[in-house]
C-alpha cells in the first residue's frame, strides 16, 4: 500500500537515516568515519526541519536548515583539522587508540 | 500514485541504501563516495519538499565543498590502497542496539502524533531572503563570525610547526 507521503513518512525517513548515523558514530574505528556518521545524523535533522518548514508552512525550518549547514561545514573544517593535526602526532586516527587524555 | 510518490520512494530507499553504505563500508573512500550519495538524494527530497534554494544550496556545499574536504582528508590519513584492520570496533552489538532503541523511540512519537495535511506548495527562496535580512539578520552576522572563527581555528590546528 503506497499513498502520497505525508510528513510521516518524511519524519520516519529522517529519524532511519539518524539512527544509521549514530549506528557509524558509535561503531566506527577510523575519526574520519566518525565524522561521516555526524554528517549523516545532521542531515537527517535537516530533512525534519524542512518537512516541517513545508507542512506547517513556516519560513523558520528553511532558515534554520541554511544555518545548520553553515555550521556543519565549519565543523568538518576543524574537525578534519583536528584529525590530521592528531595523525601528524601521533601516526594514526583510530580513536581506539586517542586515549592521551585517559587518567 | 504521481510522479512525486514514485520519486519520493525511490530517493528514500537510495537514501537509506546509501546511508547504510556509509557506516558499513570497510573502505573509508567508498563510504565518502556513498556519503556523496546521500548528500544527493536529500538534496532531492528537499526538491520534493518545494525547497529549491535548499536543494542548491545542499549541492554546492556538502556535495560539492564537503565531500572533496572529506577526500582530500582520507587522502593525507590513509594508505588508499592496501589492507585494512577491520573498520568497526567491538561496540557493534551495542551500537545496533541503541541506535535500534533510538529509532523505535522516535518512530513511536511520530506514529503517536497527528499528521497534518500539506498546505499548498510555494517557491520560499524570495522569502528565505527577506528572512535572512528581516528577523535572521543578528543570527546571520553571528554566522559570519562563526564561520571566521573556524576558519582561523582550521588553520591554527593544521599548520605544519616549524
Amino acid at each position: 500500500m503506497i499513498t502520497t507521503p505525508g510528513l510521516h513518512a518524511y519524519l520516519v525517513l529522517a529519524a532511519l537515516v539518524f539512527a544509521v548515523g549514530l549506528f557509524g558514530v558509535l561503531t566506527r574505528r577510523n575519526a574520519i568515519g566518525i565524522l561521516l556518521g555526524i554528517e549523516l545524523m545532521l542531515n537527517a535533522v535537516n530533512i525534519n526541519l524542512v518537512a516541517f518548514a513545508r507542512f506547517q508552512a513556516d519560513l523558520a525550518g528553511l532558515v534554520f536548515t541554511l544555518f545548520v549547514i553553515s555550521i556543519t561545514v565549519a565543523e568538518v573544517g576543524v574537525g578534519l583539522a583536528i584529525v590530521i593535526a592528531i595523525f601528524r602526532v601521533r601516526r594514526t586516527v583510530d580513536a581506539d587508540h586517542l586515549n592521551l587524555l585517559k587518567g | 500514485m504521481t510522479l512525486a510518490t514514485v520519486v519520493f520512494w525511490a530517493v528514500a530507499l537510495a537514501l537509506l541504501a546509501s546511508s547504510v553504505g556509509v557506516v558499513l563500508t570497510p573502505n573509508l573512500f567508498h563510504a565518502v563516495l556513498y556519503l556523496a550519495a546521500a548528500l544527493v538524494a536529500t538534496a532531492i527530497v528537499f526538491l520534493l519538499l518545494d525547497a529549491a534554494f535548499l536543494f542548491a544550496v545542499q549541492l554546492l556545499l556538502y556535495a560539492g565543498g564537503v565531500v572533496t574536504v572529506l577526500v582530500f582528508a582520507i587522502m593525507l590519513t590513509e594508505r588508499l590502497i592496501g589492507e585494512r584492520l577491520s573498520q568497526t570496533n567491538r561496540h557493534v552489538v551495542n551500537g545496533a542496539v541503541v541506535a535500534a532503541a533510538v529509532f523505535i523511540g522516535v518512530a513511536g512519537f511520530i506514529v503517536g502524533s497527528p499528521g497534518m495535511p500539506a498546505p499548498a506548495g510555494a517557491d520560499r527562496t524570495a522569502d528565505i531572503a527577506r528572512a535572512l535580512v528581516g528577523p535572521f539578520a543578528a543570527t546571520f552576522e553571528v554566522l559570519g563570525v562563526l564561520l571566521v572563527a573556524a576558519l582561523l581555528g582550521a588553520i591554527y590546528f593544521a599548520r605544519a610547526e616549524d
